[in-house]
């Protein structure tokens, strides 16, 4: 990442008419990563991408790509290339002129585009359709068709609108594989919108996480999912549980929060002061339920099983707190514990290992 | 569901009793009396002959049609010249104001297309509000001979047919999704070629729609040429009104009549061939 990034955002703003759709937004795209904008719908992540396309244009700011400014240049002039999440596949063209459209524009090589485009459907695993029609195609092949029609124009940057969104559960997830591979095999940048936090933690190199017009944090998705920097990020990737607590001591890395009269040491990633009011961020995976308070010895907090919602390879209980919260607890089978199907109604404790939380 | 029934029987029924004594019982005298000899007295008289068709190949009458096709074909040109950036215009402002001009081209057909044309003559006359506008701004010297000129019967037909060009395409450009614009653009298309690849093509439906009724009608209509052409343009529709009203010629006029719904069915079996292939060949919305 030390590289010099290849697009970058600088304090881009896009308002339409009085609505700010992207707020003075700072972002640095490098060559050949997988980035997503993911972010509740009306966040402005596809007006992002579509001021990247050069198909909106800039209220303040800048975009530049290689180092010089595009502001200003039409997209039909820039190296980038779009997948829309409507397909926009051209009705009155069969699959190989849709996807040759772009070539043809360029150069006049029939064999040249020919080969390119054989080439493209290969990569998309759609040889012998070259004769279809976009109506004559299913949702998926569709989806493929407009990948090939934009990749085989060799731009630096791929920009994905929500490119999935349209196909059902099971293909979705063949074409995460698939937009992996090709995202591999081309080495090219590839910038995705999407909504589901789950194809993007499953999918990106790195997450900017965004909400009402601005980047609430970008990362890994490890870091997003682990590391959460505010109470958005949290909440809106993965589920979260979050006790109020103050900060009774501090040592070194480390604090002591008094959660409902617990003292549970925590790291201090926050560099929180003593008496200072917290929040104790965890996963419900990162819960551990015991039947006896004193199992682990530590500090814990008590309450009873409310449900009980049987997985497969996990055990969700929903437990209410005696102090007043409600919260969620994910746990996995392992063979050798063979107790984890509680009652409902069952009292438990809950506690978490030390460092396994999040203070904000 | 009785009821449902019966109001469908009764309004297709009614449709087809009325097209059937109003249209096809007409046109079966028409053709009837195509091969029927004329008659001074009565007419017609009922007897056989082929006399009728060899009058109507005769050169007078080749020329009458050729000029009818080219004054037809001239028209369909202009009005879809003058029709598509309107229609496209249409299409593409707000929807208020949309309304408002929609209803303006509308209004024009609550009054009869006869009146409109005298409407015509009194703007287009040696003395007429056209030439005291140009005579007033020095534009011209004297008085432009436009009236009973072909001009003339171009503007007419071109005037009186304009909606019928409009609507459809308005209506194939209404449907256009504008995404796939974005998209043509977004692959390294400019203007023209969006107009030429996507635009076009996708609103040729409405275009052959428009042409067709723009065209068939232009071959028919006999009171526009006959009012602003004077009598110089002799075309299809005034041969066939002059058979029957002035000569008396129920016959001749009839075999007109026959050989005029001939081209016209062509030009309908045509359109549909090219609108069927318009429709296969795109229009996602069969999927």
């Amino acid at each position: 990442m030390e590289s010099l990034p290849i697009v970058r955002l600088q304090g881009v703003t896009k308002r339409f008419d009085d609505v700010c759709a992207v707020d003075s937004l700072d972002l640095d795209i490098y060559q050949g990563e997988f980035l997503t904008l993911l972010g509740p719908s009306g966040c402005g992540k596809t007006t992002v991408l579509r001021l990247i396309a050069g198909l909106e244009t800039l209220s303040a700011g800048e975009i530049s790509m290689n180092g010089s400014r595009l502001n200003g240049t039409p997209p039909n002039k820039r190296n980038v290339n779009t997948v829309f999440q409507s397909y926009a596949l051209f009705p009155h063209m069969t699959v190989f002129e849709n996807i040759a459209f772009g070539l043809r524009l360029k150069q006049s090589d029939k064999q040249a585009i020919r080969h390119q485009v054989s080439e493209a459907l290969d990569l998309v695993k759609l040889s012998g359709l070259e004769n279809r029609r976009p109506h004559q195609l299913s949702g998926g092949q569709q989806q493929r068709v407009a990948m090939a029609r934009a990749i085989v124009n060799k731009p630096q940057v791929l920009l994905l609108d929500e490119p999935l969104s349209a196909l059902d559960y099971r293909l979705r997830q063949e074409m995460e594989i698939e937009l992996k591979r090709v995202h591999r095999q081309l080495g090219i940048t590839f910038v995705f919108v999407t909504h589901d936090q789950e194809e993007a933690i499953s999918m990106s190199d790195r997450i900017a996480v965004m909400n009402e017009g601005r980047v609430e944090q970008i990362g890994t998705p490890i870091k997003i999912y682990e590391e959460p920097e505010n109470m958005f990020v949290a909440r809106f990737v993965g589920e979260i549980n979050v006790f109020d607590g103050h900060v009774v001591n501090v040592n070194n890395g480390s604090a002591v929060v008094d959660i409902h009269g617990q003292l549970f040491p925590v790291q201090n990633r926050k560099k929180a002061g003593t008496g200072d009011k917290v929040r104790v961020l965890l996963r419900p995976e990162d819960i551990q339920v015991t039947r006896d308070a004193d199992k682990n010895g530590g500090p814990a907090l008590s309450g009873k099983v409310d449900e009980v919602i049987y997985k497969g390879k996990t055990v969700d209980l929903v437990i209410s707190l005696d102090a007043g919260e409600t919260i969620n607890v994910t746990q996995f089978f392992n063979e050798d514990q063979e107790d984890l199907v509680y009652g409902e109604g069952e009292r438990v404790h809950v506690d978490w290992l030390y460092g396994w939380e999040v203070i904000l | 569901m009785v009821s449902k029934s019966g109001f469908r029987n009764v309004s297709i029924g009614s449709t087809l009793l009325w097209i059937t004594v109003f249209v096809v019982v007409p046109y079966l005298f028409v053709l009837v009396f195509s091969f029927f000899q004329r008659d001074p007295e009565q007419i017609v008289a009922a007897v056989f002959t082929w006399q009728n068709y060899k009058d109507i190949f005769s050169p007078v009458f080749l020329v009458v049609c050729w000029n009818s096709l080219i004054l037809a074909l001239g028209t369909t040109v202009i009005t879809l010249l003058v029709a598509y950036p309107f229609a496209f215009f249409l299409g593409r402002i707000p929807e208020r104001i949309r309304r408002i001009l929609l209803l303006l081209m509308i209004i024009p057909f609550w009054t009869s297309s006869l009146i409109r044309t005298y409407a015509l003559i009194i703007l287009f006359k040696a003395n007429g509000i056209v030439n005291g506008l140009l005579l007033s701004l020095k534009l011209v010297d004297e008085p432009l001979a436009i009236l009973y000129t072909q001009t003339s019967v171009f503007i007419g037909l071109v005037y009186t047919l304009l909606p019928f060009m409009i609507l459809p395409i308005y209506s194939s450009i209404q449907k256009l999704d504008l995404r796939l614009i974005e998209a043509a653009r977004d692959l390294g298309a400019t203007s023209g070629h969006i107009f030429l690849r996507i635009v076009l093509p996708l609103t040729l439906p409405g275009i052959i729609a428009g042409s067709t009724m723009v065209f068939l009608p232009a071959l028919g209509l006999f009171y526009i040429p006959d009012l602003l052409g004077g009598a110089r343009s002799m075309l299809i529709g005034n041969f066939i009104k002059n058979q029957f009203l002035t000569t008396g010629n129920w016959p001749l006029g009839s075999a007109a009549s026959v050989i005029l719904t001939l081209i016209m069915c062509l030009f309908l079996y045509v359109y549909f061939l090219s609108s069927r292939k318009a429709r296969t060949s795109g229009m996602g919305e069969m999927a």
